[in-house]
């Protein structure tokens, strides 16, 4: 063992006391978020860029234009895809190299979260059907890990895709640094919400303490009409139909303030 | 599709060793020819996700705690699919879990529900999946104890319309369940015909009461003498009481 895993050893007893005296180690309460900063426009060269400091947590998102050839199967329509990196410098806990795991879900769960939300127009992004759409990324980078990056980053994508400008496409080239002066239409803000299971008790928002005495964790997307769009269990634990039910009930509710805080 | 089980078994690389329990590394792959358009045989983020969340499934029905140091290594391959896959994939790794004579609280039993063409459904094949209004919700319980350890879904839903799928996907577990202990009934049956009389016996006979009783002596079981790998019920007592682990503390707070 390294000392790192002692440390976070230490930290999980720390929170699984705190959590059986029925508070948590914040002071916090159980679905409560930590205090949210949100910086617009931080990347020049971005389409839309936003950054979202939750807590200590600091992640940032930035959306970009590229040109391909559309899916045989959906040969109108343009594509979205979400990458995100957990780089090194967001916790020395995280290495170089390939995707792990972790951050390969990440990508994929706020990934599943927009795209099944429908609110981005994909057939607007046509340019040639069959031969040419834009290709829209969205880049995640985690800058400083102190729990919960599934919320921080879907937050810091859903206010990007909010800023993204379009941009200008001259004989099926996109001209780089132009844009023709609309920004990209959303038909509706999807945001992801996720609840933690530790000590029998559901927790919203946790921090990297919290996050590393989890016993199961369970996040969903929701739109501001509340109709969910994608669910994601994960950890070596399990939730009861019942728990489940209260995690979607208060995560709705966190949901509707957290629009509110993003403007979106 | 078809699954292989080794272990518990040493940790390669070594940091990988978790000291407190085992540890579970479950490889989702897909053939590159079981699906329409060839699949790039390189295992992509869809297998790697499904992979992580699978195995975190089988982790919560294995008990981990006893084999501290060792992996239990699951193999899945997709060899010809049709829409259900990481489920049935689960499904059967749990039987397999089981086969391989590994402890365990529960099997994984699991299910597809959704909705196609405005019909809830249960188990969706690949047609019915890419309807314009589909919801796929793959969701996986420990089938005696309800608890869900698998829950994934894409597609737009109310909340109330997700209640029902899970009220429909818990009903029918039960039909798969059936299955799951039947082939490994199947599986014991082919493999030791001679422990079948026993474990009838020990099937009907009805549970002791061990109230009283430190150390119950049970009913004799003729699996526990011929194979090394079941254990009695004296020799977990002992680490079970010193079992400090919050998470299975919290897990019977919860079952009480």
């Amino acid at each position: 063992m390294t000392q790192l895993d002692i440390l976070t050893e230490l930290q999980r007893n720390k929170v699984l006391e705190s959590l059986g005296k029925g508070k948590r180690v914040s002071g916090r309460a159980f679905d409560e978020y930590r205090k949210i900063e949100v910086l617009t426009n931080v990347s020049e060269n971005a389409n839309g860029s936003a950054r979202i400091r939750l807590g200590k947590t600091d992640v940032i998102a930035g959306t970009k234009f590229g040109i391909g050839e559309p899916y045989p199967d959906t040969p109108d329509e343009g594509s979205i895809s979400v990458g995100a990196e957990m780089t090194p410098l967001a916790s020395p806990l995280n290495e170089v190299g390939p995707p792990s795991p972790t951050e390969v879900e990440l990508s994929r769960v706020v990934d599943r979260c927009i795209r099944e939300s429908h609110c981005v127009d994909v057939s607007s992004l046509c340019l040639v059907p069959g031969e040419k759409v834009l290709s829209l990324f969205i880049d995640i980078y985690a800058l400083n890990d102190d729990g919960n990056l599934l919320d921080a980053s879907s937050m810091a994508s859903l206010v990007a895709l909010n800023q993204t400008r379009l941009p200008k496409v001259e004989d099926g080239k996109i001209m780089y640094g132009e844009y023709d002066g609309k920004m990209l239409a959303l038909a509706n803000q999807p945001l992801l919400i996720t609840t933690i299971k530790a000590s029998n008790t559901l927790l919203s928002d946790v921090d990297l303490g919290e996050e590393k005495a989890q016993f199961a964790r369970f996040s969903f997307g929701s739109t501001e009409k509340g109709i969910i769009t994608a669910f994601q269990k994960a950890g070596s634990g399990s939730f009861s139909a019942k728990e489940l039910e209260q995690s979607i009930e208060t995560g709705l509710k966190n949901a509707k303030s957290l629009r509110k805080t993003l403007k979106v | 599709m078809l699954v292989s089980v080794n272990g518990p078994r040493e940790v390669l690389p070594k940091h990988q060793a978790n000291p407190y329990r085992a540890i579970v590394r479950y490889t989702y792959r897909m053939a590159a020819f079981s699906v329409t358009e060839r699949k790039n045989p390189r295992p992509g983020r869809r297998e790697m996700e499904i992979s992580k969340v699978s195995g975190e499934a089988l982790e919560r029905a294995i008990f981990l705690e006893r084999f501290p140091n060792t992996a239990i290594d699951v193999f899945v391959e997709v060899l010809d699919s049709n829409a259900g896959t990481r489920i049935a994939c689960l499904t059967a790794a749990a039987v397999a879990v089981a086969d391989a004579g590994i402890p365990m609280r529960d099997l994984v039993t699991g299910i597809t529900v959704g909705r196609s063409d405005g019909h809830h459904l249960v188990d969706l094949n690949k047609h019915e999946e890419d309807a314009d209004d589909a919801v796929d919700m793959a969701v996986a319980f420990l089938p005696n104890s309800k608890e869900v350890v698998l829950l994934q879904m894409d597609g737009e839903i109310s909340s109330e319309d997700y209640s029902k799928l899970m009220q429909a996907a818990m009903e029918n577990i039960e039909k798969v369940y059936a299955l799951q202990t039947k082939a490994l009934k199947d599986s014991v049956e082919q493999k030791r015909p001679d422990v079948v009389e026993g474990m009838e016996q020990y099937l009907n006979t009805p549970p002791a009461d061990h109230s009283s009783d430190a150390h119950p002596k049970g009913e004799p079981v003729s699996l526990k003498e011929k194979d090394p790998f079941s254990f009695g019920e004296s020799d977990y007592s002992e680490a079970e009481e010193e079992n400090t682990d919050a998470e299975h503390e919290a897990f019977d707070a919860g079952k009480e």
